[in-house]
């Protein structure tokens, strides 16, 4: 990996310096893959969506350039992202969509309107990822760990 | 939808106060001075942490509020409030990513504050924004060009609109459940008189079912009985009770006869109107519709779920109103015969009842599962058999086959959950009866011991009690039937419900001559949370002749398919000759626009009728005409069919280049004031190319053109280019004048120029001097 030097501007943004000295304001990171393997790749893009640097993982980053980098990055890719997990389905607004879903989250308490059977998709065996209508996503990261009343609202539309 | 209401107190000022949420409305009336005035509001609903939590940000007219609630469920206690007194230099700059948008507040010096809030909240976001940005004195937004806003999310509104097409109700439709079958009559209507008669018929065969088990009582008791005493035999009785028995056999026989032919025809032809009027009105959803939805999925829904309620409704339902009627009028019957022995025979019925009370949901829940199960077989099908070559070239048939196994085992252990709980339930139904039956006979003889009734009314009723057994036992499997058809009526009935992204308005504004102006204010546009066009301000004067130009993944094509109206745009307006395509009806305002995709697509069918596939009443000089001017003709008469060729799915293979001009051809048919070129030059050679654009010149002629292309040259006549950088425009002008500017578009030219060099250097050119990938939506 190549060095480099990041920093946050007074406008909240990242800016990053590279090893030739070329500075570029407004980096974000991105995970390469975020539901499969959040961990694995994360590439750091400049405003025009070029790749400025690629990060192997977080943890070969933390040996080679130091834990405060780790933390900015981290720092920022969670004001970047909004998966909030379902932790208990409370009620159902009716099984055919588009139907109106109250939840509570790892987020706290919401609700969202699921568009249709469609906007569920299943991430594996267990897990399932939930688009609602304005685009946010919601996660169930294990359906067996749901209660026993979420479980049978959710099966109506498995 | 919250009406806006206007601020009593303020006089007729040009920006009038409005108010907050009616929960924030004792904190607005403490907190702000009485003569400030509230010019817009946003309920935000993440906190910083990007936690669930109620914020309200209010801009007035003095200053920028901004008010959490410790509590994030109720809105009770104390607000805690931050404000910035307004200033020049400040603004506000909103942005969103993956579903959540961040609302800054900044300065010449940086960030002063930020808030995040999910999508849903984007339009009143975007209003707060413009509220902020415009000057105190200037009008509010209340009518850009006399049309209403709607006060949620900022759509211009029509007059006979009654609602926010943005913004319509979700979530309010009525739990699925057996009843949704009753939706049916729907389509059943039309066809009242046979259904009337048919009942009729089934009435009167079943009446006449109901004569045979009747005789045996006269039978046993005024023949068969005093026979066994030795009293001689009555011939004439016997025959009088034996004809009857076998008139009444014929009787039934024939009435059922014509009850099932009716009842069948009329329950084909709704099976029939239903799959009609699913396809027509899936015709008419949008491309988001489509864009989410899978093709098989689709595809099952309307063939086999149609079919399992044309099959639900010829014979089951059938079959169950001639059991209702044959028990209903069997009970009648013995209780007639004898009360105490009626009321006995219906003793297993609570049982039943509540058996099928039990299995209804659960059997319709796995119904529906099934069908799901069923639409990701035809998935598969619908996903390989046209991408067969691809799977063929990396020589994935076996993993295909894997995928389908595994939707089918998928679909087995649906069924089988179902058959689980349904195998139980049959037999559990026969054994009930049987018990009844049992019942019944010990009753009966106790009761003809006593002498309280004669042997022969205890066969008759007996022989009653047996129909009204079978018919309970067939009578109870229609359970799984109804729910099965019930099951299917709601997934036919998701996509009738479905009401158009791009909705028809209900007053259409008549659109008698076109000019062929084109507009975009500030238009925006996502693909789900992807905001692919951040205000696009276009103007494209009549006749005149766009080209637009800019990275892949731009949003070239995006912006063309709003213009065609594939989409409606988020917020903004596309305007045609100074009215909003909103307000005019699809297909009058699609009459006026010719597109020729990159991909064509044929029909199966000929040529001749490919051609003519926007205007099906054009003549056959008409045709050729146009695939002259469109420079597919020759080639077309080199076809061993000439224009009756079939082309399509199975049919001729054409080029691509060959393609193009067909559709090129099928542009100029209808002779469009709007003419739309997405590529239509890319993925042929240089010579091909060349044809296709002297086609392409006869077309342009005379006609408003927006032209995407990647070749720059081939834009050469384009009157002013457009270049777009992700989801905006960056440029624009001839093509001098935006080589001098040295800007984006120079940086596109040099790089063309450079790769045509290196090309010819290599001598070995790749057809596409950029290689593109056209990312138009399915
Ligand atoms: N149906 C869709 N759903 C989600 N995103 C889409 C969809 N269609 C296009 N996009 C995205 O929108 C952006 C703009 O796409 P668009 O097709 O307008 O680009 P373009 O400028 O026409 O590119 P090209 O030159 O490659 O054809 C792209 O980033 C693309 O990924
Ligand atoms: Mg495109």
């Amino acid at each position: 990996m190549k060095p480099f030097q990041l920093s946050r501007n007074a406008f909240g943004r990242l800016v990053l310096t590279a090893d030739d000295g070329r500075i570029y304001e407004n980096i974000v990171p991105a995970r390469a893959f975020p539901i499969s393997a959040p961990e694995a790749g994360l590439a750091l893009i400049d405003e025009e969506g070029h790749e400025r640097a690629w990060i192997d993982s977080l943890a070969t980053l933390e040996t080679a350039l130091g834990s405060e980098i780790r933390t900015l990055i981290e720092t920022v890719l969670a004001e970047r992202e909004f998966v909030p997990a379902i932790l208990r389905l409370r009620h159902v607004s009716t099984f055919a969509t588009p139907s109106t879903w109250q939840v509570n989250t790892d987020r706290g308490e919401t609700s969202f309107v699921l568009k249709g059977e469609e906007d569920i998709r299943l991430l594996s065996a267990s897990s399932l990822l939930i688009t609602d209508r304005d685009g946010v996503q919601y996660r169930i990261p294990d359906i067996a760990a749901l209660d026993k009343h979420s479980r049978r609202l959710l099966d109506r539309f498995l | 939808m919250t009406p806006r209401h206007r601020d009593t107190r303020a006089t007729v000022t040009p920006a009038p106060s409005i108010s907050v949420p009616a929960a924030w409305q004792a904190w607005a009336l403490s907190f702000l001075s009485p003569d400030e005035k509230i010019l817009a509001w946003v309920a935000i609903d993440l906190d910083a942490r990007l936690r669930f939590a109620q914020e309200l940000v209010v801009v007035t007219d003095r200053r920028l509020l901004g008010c959490a609630l410790g509590n994030n469920a109720s809105l009770e206690g104390e607000p805690t409030c931050r404000e910035w007194a307004r200033r020049d230099g400040q603004r506000l700059s909103h942005d969103d990513h993956a579903g959540v948008g961040t609302l800054e507040l900044l300065d010449g010096n940086g960030r002063l504050h930020h808030w995040r809030y999910t999508l849903a909240q984007d339009a009143a976001v975007l209003r707060l924004v413009q509220a902020f940005g415009r000057r105190q004195e200037e009008p509010s937004p209340e009518s850009e060009n006399g049309a209403a806003l709607c006060p949620v999310c900022g759509t211009p509104l029509t007059a006979d609109d009654d609602g926010c097409p943005n913004c319509a109700a979700d979530g309010t439709a009525p739990p699925p459940s057996t009843w949704i079958l009753f939706r049916l009559w729907r389509f059943a209507k039309p066809y009242k008189g046979s259904l009337l008669l048919g009942f009729i018929l089934m009435l009167t065969s079943t009446a006449a079912g109901l004569v045979a088990p009747y005789l045996i009582m006269p039978l046993t008791d005024d023949v068969l009985v005093p026979a066994e005493k030795g009293v001689p035999v009555d011939i004439g009785l016997v025959a009088l009770y034996l004809g009857g028995l076998l008139a009444s056999a014929l009787l039934a026989w024939g009435l059922g006869w014509g009850k099932t032919y009716i009842l069948a025809l009329v329950s084909e032809r709704i099976g029939a109107d239903l799959r009609t009027a699913s396809f027509e009105h899936l015709m008419h959803l949008s491309l988001e519709y489509f864009g989410g939805k899978r093709t098989g999925d689709l595809m099952a829904r309307i063939s086999s779920e149609t079919d399992r309620i044309c099959l639900f409704l010829s014979l089951h339902l059938l079959d169950f109103a001639t059991d209702v009627l044959m028990i209903t009028m069997t009970a009648a019957v013995l209780f007639w015969i004898n009360p105490w022995l009626a009321l006995v025979t219906l003793l297993p019925l609570p049982f039943i009842a509540w058996m099928i009370h039990q299995v209804r949901d659960r059997l319709r829940t796995g119904f529906e599962k099934i069908g799901r199960a069923w639409s990701e077989v035809t998935n598969v099908l619908a996903d390989t058999i046209p991408g067969i070559r691809v799977v063929k070239a990396f020589a994935q048939e076996g993993r295909e086959t894997k995928r389908f196994q595994e939707a089918n085992r998928h679909n087995l252990v649906a069924n089988d959950r179902v058959n689980r709980l349904w195998s139980l339930f049959s037999p559990t139904v026969s054994l009930l009866t049987e018990i009844g039956l049992l019942v019944v006979w010990m009753f009966g003889i106790w009761q003809v011991s006593q002498s309280n009734i004669s042997t022969g009314m205890l066969l008759s009723a007996l022989a009653y009690i047996g129909r009204f057994y079978t018919r309970l036992d067939s009578m109870s499997r229609i359970v799984s039937v109804t729910q099965k058809a019930a099951a299917g009526a709601k997934r036919i009935f998701d996509i009738l419900d479905h009401v158009s992204n791009v909705p028809e308005p209900v007053q259409p504004v008549p659109l008698p001559t076109v000019r062929g102006q084109i507009e975009m204010r500030n238009v925006v546009f996502r693909y789900g949370n992807r905001t692919v066009l951040r205000g696009v301000d276009l103007a494209v004067a009549p006749g005149e002749m766009i080209g637009l130009v800019g990275h892949s993944g731009s949003g070239k094509s995006t912006l063309v398919n709003l213009i065609c109206r594939f989409y409606d745009a988020a917020e903004g307006a596309v305007l045609l000759d100074g009215i909003d395509i909103r307000t005019l009806a699809i297909s009058d305002y699609r009459r006026h626009i010719g597109l020729v995709l990159q991909e064509p697509f044929l029909f199966f069918g000929t040529i001749a009728e490919n051609i003519a596939y926007g205007r099906p009443g054009a003549t056959r000089e008409e045709i050729v005409a146009a695939a002259r001017a469109a420079h597919a003709h020759e080639f077309i008469l080199r076809l061993p069919h000439g224009y009756d060729s079939l082309v399509g799915e199975r049919g001729q293979g054409l080029s691509g280049g060959e393609r193009q001009r067909i559709s090129i051809a099928r542009a100029l048919l209808i002779d469009p004031k709007i003419l739309i070129l997405d590529e239509a030059t890319s993925s042929v050679d240089t010579e091909t190319e060349k044809e296709i654009q002297k086609a392409l010149d006869n077309l342009v002629r005379g006609r408003t053109t927006i032209a995407i292309a990647h070749r720059l040259s081939t834009l050469r006549k384009a009157d002013r280019l457009v270049v777009m950088d992700r989801g905006q425009i960056v440029e624009e002008g001839t093509h001098d004048v935006l080589i001098a500017r040295r800007g984006a578009y120079f940086r596109l030219y040099e790089a063309q120029a450079r790769q045509v060099d290196t090309e010819f250097a290599l001598a070995e050119p790749w057809g596409n001097t950029i290689s593109t990938t056209d990312r138009s939506p399915k």
